[in-house]
């Protein structure tokens, strides 16, 4: 039985493909402008890493902005749901998940078995997003992927007083012009969209384990930032970029295992 | 008696030269990246203009973000009591100001004897703000000031997905990309901009004679915008210049201090 999961997001895809409950094979690639185009090229990637072709998965679930475009899914599944499946199977102690995206921040709340209890999202304000990394970045020339390890070498602390991600762009050239390091001024910008975050997650409230996933849980010095706000050690996971994916790939799985316990009963089943 | 304000703003600097009930010089510069030095220049044109010095002054109020770190005056006063004092003076009738500056946006309450009942501000985000046209006005490549002629000039104006500045942005190169017209785009601007203002306004609750101030009120598209969204007219301001209500009224503080000091 294979199974997939193809996660569309604003800035880059994901798929990952499963065989009989073990990750075959993972990928992540930057979006394109189109998420046909996106869905259909992450997902041949992860086939020839599988050693497969996509037409022999069995089923394959999709999620993520651009779900409604994945042009070879059997069944669209929220990133909420998503998020929180993926996240209890690699942690299955976690019972608070929180995803920074490029776009958007969640936290979800979930029970034992993976089900969502409560969640809330931003996507309004782009502040606590990875939008905020990726803009500062730019600002400062930096590569994203390097702000993590740019962090760990700060030696003063700063302190960001503007939580709009515009106000604080100003904030920050002018750190620079006054001669400020850019690891202190990355890891004051950690700390405020840490805060953002945590601020959201704690609206619904926060029970261990945790879990940070979402490409922006890579950056070594957010994950630190988020710990050290919220007061809690979390878990990390091998690939945080994938929950989603990996959600969606285990519905999937779900809805196959669910069809062949006779179809007769299929149609009155909950696909949980 | 002379007196002067002096409003150091986040984008511009104002000073206002007053003779009593008349102003005798009142200039805007773009403020430079130091509070005192947009004060000292700023207040060195208006004396100019105003043909007098400093010595002539018998008072100076300070107000604005930078009104702390102005040098030469003699008290510094908040934003809102001076913003509301000046819109009282350029529309007598006034009881709701909103003044719309570089950076924020303020809404204020008035009795009918002008003195400040409630007020509400936004200076966390900049939507709804100066910036968030400035920010705009970059991607289209057009001056801030053509903005409102090009949103008049619209026939179907676009709509603009989010409030927040970055995900406006990124929405109105898209529109660019789509080939939508430059008009359209600057009506959705606009649009985007007095619908955010106007939650920040009926919050507090819109009532009597309503005025705009701070030099978004020289954006007669949002103007325009914010009527349609409020559903009343917005007095134009015509005696001065919108931009330099907070400095007028840092000016008549300064004048009626000037007054006790003598007596």
């Amino acid at each position: 039985m294979i199974t997939a999961g193809c996660d569309i997001g604003s800035l880059t895809a994901k798929a990952v493909i499963m065989k009989d409950g073990v990750i075959l094979a993972a990928e992540v690639i930057q979006a394109s402008g189109h998420p046909e185009h996106s869905a259909r090229e992450v997902m041949e990637r992860a086939a020839g890493k599988a050693g497969i072709m996509v037409g022999d998965i069995d089923c394959c679930v999709g999620t993520g902005y651009g779900k409604k475009h994945v042009p070879f899914v059997s069944a669209t599944e929220s990133e909420i749901a998503c998020h929180g499946k993926g996240a209890v199977w690699q942690v299955p102690s976690v019972r608070t998940v929180i995803d920074i995206g490029g776009q958007d921040a969640k936290a979800i709340r979930v029970d034992g078995e993976g089900n969502v209890v409560r969640y809330v999202y931003n996507d309004k304000c782009a502040s606590g997003t990875g939008r905020f990394l990726e803009i500062i970045a730019d600002a400062l020339e930096v590569e994203l992927d390097d702000m993590g390890a740019l962090s760990e070498m700060s030696k003063e602390t700063l302190t960001l007083s503007n939580q709009c991600v515009v106000f604080a762009e100003t904030e920050i050239i002018s750190l620079v012009n006054d001669g400020k390091e850019i690891p202190d001024i990355i890891r004051a910008l950690h700390r405020a969209v840490a805060g953002r975050a945590a601020s959201l997650a704690k609206g619904i409230g926060i029970e261990a384990d945790v879990v940070m996933t979402g490409g922006v849980a890579k950056n070594k010095g957010m994950f630190h930032a988020l710990e050290n706000i919220l007061g809690v050690t979390m878990n990390s996971v091998e690939n945080p970029q994938i929950t989603g994916a990996l959600g969606a790939a285990l519905f999937a799985q779900d809805m196959l295992v669910m069809n062949r316990k006779g179809s007769g009963a299929a149609h009155n089943g909950h696909p949980n | 008696m002379k007196a002067a304000g002096c409003d150091v703003g986040s984008l511009t600097s104002k000073a206002v030269i007053l003779d009593e009930g008349k102003i005798l010089g009142a200039v805007i510069i773009k403020s430079r990246a130091r509070p005192w030095d947009s004060a000292d220049e700023v207040m060195n044109l208006a004396l100019e203009k105003a043909h007098c010095t400093m010595d002539d002054l018998a008072y100076i109020v300070g107000t604005g973000y930078g009104r702390d770190k102005i040098p030469f005056v003699n008290e510094a006063v908040s934003e809102i009591a001076c913003h509301g004092k000046g819109a009282k003076w350029l529309v007598p009738s006034v009881r709701t100001v909103i003044d719309i500056g570089g950076q924020d946006c303020k809404v204020i309450r008035l009795d009918e004897q002008g003195n400040m009942m409630k007020f509400i501000t936004n200076d966390k985000c900049a939507s709804g703000t100066g910036r968030f046209l400035e920010v705009m006005a970059k991607v289209l490549g057009v001056e801030l000031d053509e903005l409102g002629r090009l949103a008049e000039r619209s026939g179907n104006p676009v709509t603009l997905a989010s409030a927040c500045t970055v995900w406006a942005q990124a929405d109105v190169i898209q529109h660019l990309n789509d080939m939508v017209s430059l008009e359209d785009i600057s009506a959705g601007i606009s649009n985007a901009m007095a619908a955010r203002v106007s939650v920040l306004a009926k919050s507090i609750g819109v009532e009597g004679d309503v005025c705009m101030t701070g030099g978004v009120a020289k954006n007669s598209g949002v103007v325009k915008a914010l009527e349609k969204l409020l559903g009343v007219r917005i007095k134009r301001v015509r005696r001065e210049d919108p931009q330099i209500a907070g400095a007028i009224g840092a000016a008549l503080f300064a004048m009626e201090k000037g007054k006790e000091d003598v007596s």
